[in-house]
């Protein structure tokens, strides 16, 4: 269960989320739609405190990390992310990259991380990469080794910031392929995507997001078919 | 032209514990220079002002006077100060780690900064603490990108050993001078040191290389 109450971010000058209150309840899969700058990303990165509210509380399973004195490493734990780079580790194998956090950060052992690293590369299709560096890897490998490496720690949370928007279009179907998989499995997801048809396929809810403030929060059909607002209807008339 | 180089050749012991002391000079700076470098980089993008406050201001001394100055105020200053004396070695370990330390900081400062955000933010995001993400994963990046640099600093350090001959230290100038006073002879024994030196840096060079072709290995695979 995530929870935000009343948050508002602001980089100096320029106030990016203007009260948002949001509660996105255990397992459901939730996908943030809106304009470039409104705000969708800030969102996501206060989940696991990679921004910190100006004000207000976020709550993570019971957890206030909007507390300086909440244990925000233990809390990430719980909370895979995805980033629209991938920001593999380039100096470490794909194998390297899988088993780190768990290995450092769970204390699993390396041959338990190892096996699990191979179960999960097999989910992505991977497992022939496993010794490869990620320079020698497609963009769509890539994040799709992302993905496994987030999956590694086992989180209750997957955030997914833009997944497939530094693709080459040939290459954001696998992704989302992986990305759907994991959709109703439990995992609560939130995701920041401009991939319209996606979202209406693998979300239960859409938040349609506009200058820092959370516009409309429905199911996918209603968004897609009759956007209550002309903010939305305007949006969905460019990018569709 | 009467050069006899056998002149140098008798006097051989001088020239070997010379180079053996500019040797383990530079060895041990370079070391203490890279660990304290390090620790004054974090310091230095650390958040804590003071701490930042300081570094900056450790490295304008260090780098805004001149090297042999820093020696003889370790050297021959320090005692009057302190009531300690200092050997001549344990003057130039001081000051040229304390002086190596300012330049490497500013290397390694650079080439922390230049790591992408995204590689923090991969690392918090899976939980990984500070120590382990810098020691793991932001060092062992930065120093692919600075090793060429690192490595001028030590050819330079292993060159600057020389001035140590000012505090009496018989490194290996101090030992072409010794051989000169002797034997009356001065292009002989200065040109076999320039030669000594140039291959030590030549072989520390060709180390350099392999080295960074090691680093660099995730790129080849």
């Amino acid at each position: 269960m995530i929870s935000f109450d009343k948050i508002h971010k602001s980089f100096g000058k320029l106030e990016v989320l203007k009260g948002i209150d949001l509660q996105i309840p255990k397992g459901q899969v939730v996908t943030l739609i809106g304009p470039s700058g409104s705000g969708k990303s800030t969102i996501l990165r206060c989940i696991n405190g990679l921004e910190m509210p100006t004000s207000g509380t976020v709550t993570v399973d019971g957890v206030n990390i909007t507390d300086p004195k909440a244990d925000i490493q233990k809390v990430r734990r719980n909370i895979g992310m995805v980033f629209q780079h991938f920001n593999l580790f380039p100096h470490m194998t794909v194998m390297e990259n899988m088993i780190y956090a768990p290995t450092h950060v769970a204390k699993v052992s390396k041959e338990e991380a190892q096996a699990k690293a191979m179960k999960l590369l097999k989910l992505v299709g991977l497992t022939e990469k496993a010794e490869a560096y990620p320079n020698k890897l497609s963009g769509g490998q890539k994040q799709r080794i992302a993905i496994a490496r987030a999956l590694a720690m086992e989180p209750q949370i997957m955030l997914f910031d833009e997944p497939t928007s530094a693709l080459d279009p040939e290459m954001v179907k696998e992704v989302l392929e992986v990305i759907k998989g994991l959709a109703h499995t439990g995992i609560t997801m939130a995701l920041v995507t401009h991939e319209m048809g996606f979202a209406r396929e693998v979300s239960d809810r859409i938040c349609f997001i506009d200058d820092g403030q959370i516009l409309e929060d429905t199911t996918p059909d209603q968004f897609f078919r009759q956007p209550a607002t002309d903010r939305a209807k305007a949006f969905l008339e460019k990018v569709l | 032209m009467n050069l006899d180089f056998s002149i140098v050749w008798q006097y051989w012991p001088f020239l070997y514990h010379g180079a053996l002391l500019t040797l383990q000079m530079t060895f041990i700076c370079v070391i203490c220079g890279f660990v304290l470098g390090v620790l004054l980089s974090l310091i230095k993008i650390s958040k804590c002002t003071p701490l930042v406050w300081f570094g900056r201001f450790y490295t304008s001394i260090f780098r805004g006077t001149p090297l042999l100055v820093q020696l003889c105020i370790v050297h021959f200053g320090l005692p009057q100060l302190l009531g300690v004396t200092f050997t001549a070695t344990q003057s130039g370990i001081l000051t040229f780690s304390l002086n190596s330390a300012a330049y490497i900081s500013e290397i390694f400062r650079g080439g922390i900064q230049a790591i992408d955000k995204g590689q923090y933010e991969a690392a918090m995001s899976l939980g990984v603490g500070y120590k382990d993400m810098m020691k793991d994963i932001i060092l062992p990046q930065a120093v692919r990108h600075i090793l060429p640099s690192l490595v001028n600093e030590a050819v330079a350090l292993l060159k600057e050993t020389s001035i140590l001959s000012y505090v009496g230290a018989v490194e290996l100038l101090r030992a072409a001078d010794q051989i000169t006073v002797m034997t009356y002879r001065f292009f002989e024994p200065y040109l076999v040191i320039a030669v000594i030196y140039y291959i030590f840096v030549m072989i520390l060079s060709a180390f350099a290389s392999r080295l960074e072709r090691w680093v660099n290995r995730s790129d080849l695979v």
